[in-house]
């Protein structure tokens, strides 16, 4: 039954993506495409820690972020006068910032007693001095370097498709930090933990201007496709477009749009193998019976705590490819646009619709929940034009509703989740559940 | 001496005084999670947005009754709105209540699932405050500026460095101290606040002695919502009001409420000020100050630019689960 509804939905959301290329633009509808592909990883990834271990990361954002970064740092060319001004100098530093950490946890280690504690921040508090000192002359140096077109250190110019890889690992290198600190404690904890950290990753990032030229925006990232300038003069591509009698300038943008789709498809069937694989293994199995029942799985010798940190890396390293791609698909980062709503709670949205627990239910609700979230605009534009189609189009109240339109794709994010929650708590396509032993029919409720 | 004194009229400008009008806006804000917790058993994400409903009502009516020409100068306007902003976050609260969080606390749900409803009705008072009032900054404050100059007091005093005592400030502090007396006086002295905290000590004991549970409970939301809004608009008479600021309160209020111990009333007071005043000191740029006291600084001496404060909240909030997982007043571990 359930296989069948999957289809069903699926071919639903496909409907939908042809009625969108048909009757407004197909160049919007991939465009609709390509996020939908992104946001079905990133719920992918929020579906690995919460269905099937039940972590509560509302970080989300700061990994998609942290994974945009990446995308700059592998793919930009390296500015070889940034690196001259203060390479050596943010080296340095950073090295002392390392050795501040390990000195602080080796002084934990060894000093016992009423002293312990003291010391630990007594060398923190040092460390933190030593760091600004060679730190700071080190950041104006770079900053100072050609401000206005770079200002930072640059990358270090590989092909922009191996940031994804790099994404990912930086998202679990900051989720493994995140996990030391908070996965032994409860949900609300985490929560609260991730949301913090998601804001620091950001403010970090849009702050650091050597780093990431922060709000200034990088822009001009490298293509794993090829430019439509570029296509439009080459004589295959003009041949080909002739011949199925298209216009040259769209079927351009066209065929790098289907490229770009073509790669993120290839990402997220990856991804989905993987974490199908995973999720049938014993490891998935007995990831869901941790969740499912943590006192009775440590009671089996289950290692939970390891197991959370292991299921929070990979979920974090999910979502940080998927920001690495967002920011290849834009061709710029740009600091000031993540922000929580967006990135974190509506991708949350996405697992709950889809299916908590269901991979094949939170890629589809990545897919279903972005395209309501585009198409909610135009539809509110719309919906407010009918309402206030009687009043003369200068009058306060018809201009003040439309302008306001656009937040009410907001408001039905939040009545989407709550009906969702309410009367299909297990979402589009719930999660499937073993047969209990012995009843032929019966299938395990939660 | 002079040169001491002057240092500590630029520290209490800069430090003590902002930081005593924000760690009192954390304070009540963190109030109201602290009093859901407790009594609700979960975190309610939609608080910051809460007080953005409750400031917006409440700036509505303000500029009602400012182009009504009502107004009680030097006061601001905003303080005369404020009941009709408490009955619209009360209403609000109310009706959140009966249509999303009752169905799921009869059934005995886990937190967590109040948690994600929390996320649902936390986008529809966005999107609600979006629609209405629209993303920017709103403006809404009135009366008089200042109780002290900063010309007044270096007249005054003949210091070389002045002390500017703003309103807002001085209203918060009155408004966040009435409040947190009543508050006290309420939970520790009425038969209905006691009934309270034995709910919120033992929920089957306290069904058991006869305390209507429906009946705590809308109370609880309705104490919730008035020191939410009291809280925003505090906040936005002292600095302005604009959504999403309200929204990224929530990670400051979180952490105050946590750091005081969660369900602690007392707690989150104290947790309100610990982080407001480690925010505004790791934040300050101390080079003045340390000129009066002879030193002569490279630089800023600034610890951390404005924009990690919020890493402050959460290194603070790291320390305490490290340290002392329930927090200073001993609070429920999580």
């Amino acid at each position: 039954m359930s296989a069948g509804r999957a289809v069903l939905l699926y071919a639903l959301m496909a409907v939908l993506l042809v009625g969108v290329g048909l009757f407004q633009s197909w160049t919007l509808s991939l465009t609709i495409l390509h996020l939908c592909l992104i946001s079905a990883i990133m719920a992918l990834g929020v579906n690995i820690q919460w269905g099937y271990a039940g972590l509560f990361n509302v970080g989300i954002m700061g990994f998609t972020a942290l994974g945009g970064l990446a995308a700059v740092l592998t793919s930009m060319p390296p500015i070889h006068g940034a690196w001259e001004a203060g390479g050596i100098g943010i080296g340095v530093s950073l090295l002392a910032l390392v050795g501040t950490i390990a000195a602080a946890v080796f002084a934990g280690r060894t000093v016992k007693g009423r002293l312990r504690r003291p010391s630990m921040a007594a060398v923190i508090v040092a460390g933190f001095f030593l760091f600004r000192a060679v730190f700071d002359p080190a950041v104006e140096a770079i900053e100072a370097f050609n401000p206005a077109r770079t200002g930072y250190l640059g990358g270090i110019g590989l092909p922009v498709i191996f940031s994804w890889l790099v994404g990912g690992v930086l998202a679990a290198g900051a989720a493994w930090v995140v996990g030391r600190i908070a996965l032994g404690l409860r949900a609300d904890y985490l929560a609260i933990a991730t949301l913090g950290i998601a804001e620091i990753l950001l403010a970090v990032i849009k702050n650091e201007d050597w780093l990431s030229r922060g709000v200034k925006n990088v822009t001009g990232l490298p293509r794993p496709v090829p430019i439509e300038i570029e296509l439009q003069t080459a004589p295959w591509f003009v041949d080909l477009s002739a011949r199925i009698g298209a216009d040259v300038t769209t079927f351009s943008s066209i065929y790098v749009k289907v490229c770009y789709a073509l790669l993120l498809v290839a990402v997220l069937a990856i991804l989905m193998w993987l974490a199908e694989k995973a999720l049938k293994s014993p490891w998935g199995r007995m990831m869901r019976a941790i969740r499912d029942n943590r006192d009775a799985a440590a009671a089996m010798g289950k290692d939970v705590t390891g197991r959370h940190m292991q299921v929070f890396i990979l979920g974090s390293a999910v979502v940080g490819i998927a920001g690495a791609m967002l920011t290849t698909l834009d061709g710029q980062f740009t600091p000031g646009q993540y922000n929580p709503l967006r990135y974190t709670f509506l991708i949350w949205v996405m697992v709950i619709v889809g299916g908590s627990g269901n991979n094949w239910g939170a890629v589809l609700g990545g897919f279903l929940i972005w395209f309501v979230w585009v198409e909610a605009e135009p539809a509110g534009i719309w919906l407010m034009n009918l309402i206030t189609s009687g009043l003369p189009s200068d009058s306060i109240v018809r201009v003040r509703l439309l302008d306001a339109a656009p937040h009410m794709r907001l408001f039905l994010m939040g009545l989407i989740l709550l009906l969702v929650l309410r009367f299909a708590p297990h979402g589009l396509i719930p999660e499937r559940r073993a047969r209990a032993a012995g009843s032929g029919k019966a299938e395990a409720t939660a | 001496m002079t040169d001491i004194l002057n240092a500590l009229v630029l520290f209490a400008n800069f430090v003590l005084l902002p930081g005593i009008a924000y760690g009192a806006q954390l304070a009540l804000g963190a109030l109201g999670v602290t009093l859901i917790f407790g009594i609700l058993r979960f975190s309610n994400v939609a608080h910051g947005d809460l007080m953005a409903f409750g400031a917006m009502i409440t700036i509505l009516v303000t500029w009602w009754l400012q182009s009504a020409g009502i107004s009680i100068d030097p006061l601001p306007t905003a303080l005369l709105a404020l009941p009709v902003g408490i009955a619209g976050a009360v209403l609000i609260s109310l009706l959140t209540d009966r249509a999303v969080y009752r169905f799921y606390r009869r059934r005995k749900a886990p937190g967590i699932v109040l948690v994600m409803a929390s996320i649902g009705v936390m986008f529809m008072l966005n999107g609600i405050v979006r629609f209405v009032i629209g993303p920017n900054d709103q403006r809404f404050a009135d009366g008089a500026r200042f109780v002290v100059t900063v010309a007044d007091f270096k007249e005054m005093t003949g210091l070389a460095e002045g002390l500017a005592i703003r309103l807002p400030v001085v209203i918060t502090v009155v408004v966040a101290l009435v409040v947190v007396v009543w508050l006290w006086w309420f939970l520790q002295r009425t038969r209905t606040g006691k009934a309270m905290r034995a709910f919120s000590d033992n929920e089957d004991l306290a069904l058991l002695s006869g305390i209507s549970p429906e009946r705590v409970v809308a109370l609880t939301w309705i104490l919730a919502a008035a020191l939410a809004t009291i809280a925003g608009v505090l906040y936005g008479l002292d600095k302005s009001f604009r959504p999403f600021t309200y929204f990224q309160l929530l990670l400051p209020i979180f952490a105050a409420a946590i750091v005081g111990g969660i369900g602690q009333p007392f707690g989150a007071i104290a947790g309100g000020f610990v982080v407001a005043f480690s925010e505004v000191t790791v934040t300050y740029a101390y080079k003045r100050f340390l000129e009066y006291l002879g030193a002569q600084p490279e630089g800023l001496v600034q610890l951390l630019s404005v924009e990690y404060k919020f890493a402050v909240s959460f290194v603070i909030l790291v320390i305490v689960l490290l340290v002392k997982p329930t927090g200073i007043f001993r609070g429920r571990v999580l």
